[in-house]
């Protein structure tokens, strides 16, 4: 399967990678090859067949619903890129 | 000392010999010595690894030492450990200092061992030749012209190269098991569920286990006692009872039923390596075992299906990282959209990029029926095939890498290539069965070739018997690179 440049664009823009003319070309060539890789599934007859997500047959646990965690904002505020009065700081978005 | 067991340095602390800080203070001057060749650890902080041996000591003069107190051991980069650089090999983690302990360090905290350092990694896990670190390649002990293998391959390094007592891996696709074949070592992926995925950065939540890799089987035994149990922290971790994994290591082999998948034996598998395999093959016969062939007729389409799920799952797990919490921020930008897209772009590197391409693309919209949903299919006739298998069958062997390492650069433009190098020890991932891989010789060029033991689910007791019984008869495991 062969990939076009508008949809490794497209691509890149759903997975917010910055990504320009010449690294597009370089992916979607790359890409191309994988999914030929990917391809030899499709022609696997798999009518009637439970999809399977996860190796356990088990079910998600339940919890009481209560309070576990202490508050720890400061330490994980400290690893911030930019943080001000307890918030985190992003460019603006609201005019 | 620097070739001892776990358990002779645990006797050896116990009697005195030595001490903790001792031990690790010989381990930290070798890593000073032989790092700057192998690159295996990404971080070093000698004060804190003494402070837990001296802490170590204290407890062993207190007589109350486990099997692990003391010993000095090498943390994957991939574990979060408080106070402790974890970077996960990517420029995005560079500077990240972990607030918190993964459970895998608590369980290791909590035995009394001493953490030496963090080994170097492909970026996020995501590599079998540690070529993609940011952190640099890892070399291999054996040639430091080729590879480790990975994405463990710092690890295996280390290991190999007697830089720690023993190593933390994890196994997405093979990530403990092809570098511990490529480098010699012993090294077992666990059932998944059964070693807490807490604080272990998230590559395919699915697939991601914890595992150690050590050189002996005996070793791995030890520490999965220490690894394993029930973590309320992770959704998927099992509640079953604690195991003593080293209950069954001296049962004789006699009746073992070992079953050859003809799969992996066909087209594609180096001589040199069918060799060795069959070698180690006619060894268990001789010890009491007994073969069949079974079929694994699904075996070619694991890797295609790894690539659409693993990736999947990848790029809805590294969404986290957008400049914001943690990690690494663009240092211009214009919006918020753009602070993302160029953070994104600067801080992971490229086969990250693409991994999450990979998964965007067959998650998007018009697209998810024909990738996501079909591989998941797949996926369960995979599982299938197993268990059809191990109905004739008490364990499956074969390679555990198609070919022994390879020179640094020899795969890097060629994605797909490097993606076939673990073709063997994926669909194991795929079935959340434990898998584990011990050196059983050596190919053409040198470099040693690991034998490939599947069991059924929870059945690691048995895969450790029948490899510690091996390593009773052969000694593989005890050979050690020249130099070091």
């Amino acid at each position: 399967m062969s990939l076009s440049t508008s949809d490794v664009q497209k691509v890149a823009r759903l997975a917010r990678l910055a990504m320009n003319d010449t690294e597009i070309e370089a992916a979607r060539i790359q890409l191309s090859g994988i999914f030929e890789l990917i391809a030899e599934m499709q022609a696997v007859d798999t009518t009637g067949i439970e999809p399977m997500s996860h190796a356990q047959d088990v079910s998600q646990r339940l919890r009481e619903d209560r309070v576990t965690e202490p508050d720890q904002r400061e330490l994980f505020q400290s690893i911030a890129p930019q943080v001000e009065s307890g918030l985190y700081l992003v460019p603006q978005v609201i005019e | 000392m620097i070739n001892a067991t776990l358990k002779h340095l645990s006797s050896a602390l116990a009697a005195k010999h030595i001490s903790s800080v001792e031990l690790t203070q010989l381990y930290l001057d070798r890593i000073a010595t032989h790092n700057p060749v192998f690159n295996a650890y990404t971080t070093v902080d000698a004060k804190i690894s003494l402070a837990q041996a001296q802490a170590a000591d204290a407890r062993i003069a207190a007589g109350l030492a486990g099997p692990l107190t003391g010993i000095p051991f090498a943390q994957k980069d991939i574990f979060c450990a408080k106070g402790w650089r974890t970077t996960c090999g990517s420029k995005m983690l560079g500077d990240f200092i972990a607030p918190y302990d993964a459970h895998v360090i608590s369980q290791f905290d909590r035995a009394g061992a001493v953490n030496l350092g963090k080994t170097n990694m492909d970026e996020f896990a995501m590599g079998s030749s540690n070529e993609t670190s940011y952190f640099g390649d890892v070399r291999n002990p054996w040639d430091p012209q080729r590879v480790p293998g990975g994405s463990s391959g710092g690890s295996a390094s280390a290991v190999a190269a007697r830089l720690c007592a023993a190593a933390t891996g994890t196994d997405t696709g093979g990530s403990i098991r092809q570098p511990a074949a490529l480098c010699g070592i012993s090294g077992i992926k666990p059932t998944y569920g059964t070693v807490s995925r807490y604080g272990m950065i998230a590559f395919a939540s699915s697939l991601d286990q914890a595992g150690p890799m050590a050189r002996s089987a005996e070793d791995c035994a030890l520490m999965l006692n220490v690894m394993t149990g029930f973590d309320e922290r992770d959704s998927t971790s099992l509640q079953r009872d604690q195991e003593d994994y080293s209950r069954d290591l001296n049962r004789p082999l006699s009746g073992l039923r070992i079953g050859l998948p003809r799969e992996f034996f066909a087209e594609g598998l180096s001589a040199d390596v069918g060799s060795r395999i069959a070698e180690a093959i006619a060894e268990y016969r001789k010890l009491g075992a007994t073969v069949v062939e079974i079929s694994l007729p699904n075996t070619r389409l694991a890797v295609p299906v790894y690539y659409v799920l693993a990736p999947a799952e990848a790029s809805s797990n590294l969404s986290r990282f957008d400049g914001v919490r943690y990690g690494y921020r663009a240092p211009e930008y214009t919006d918020l959209a753009d602070m993302y897209e160029k953070s994104r772009a600067q801080g992971f590197g490229e086969e990250v990029k693409r991994r999450i391409m990979i998964g965007t693309y067959v998650l998007s919209h018009g697209y998810y029926d024909a990738y996501y949903l079909q591989a998941q299919k797949i996926r369960r006739l995979i599982a299938q095939d197993f268990t059809d298998a191990f109905k004739q069958c008490d364990v499956i062997m074969g390679p555990t890498a198609p070919s022994t390492a390879f020179k640094l650069g020899e795969k890097g433009d060629d994605p797909v290539q490097m993606y076939l190098s673990d073709i063997y020890t994926i669909a194991v991932n795929l079935a959340g069965l434990p898998g584990m891989s011990i050196p059983c010789g050596f190919g053409d060029n040198a470099m040693p070739v690991g034998l490939q033991i599947i069991g059924n689910y929870f059945d690691e007791a048995r895969m450790l018997n029948a490899a510690h019984q091996y390593q009773l008869n052969t000694d593989w495991h005890t050979r050690c690179p020249q130099g070091l």
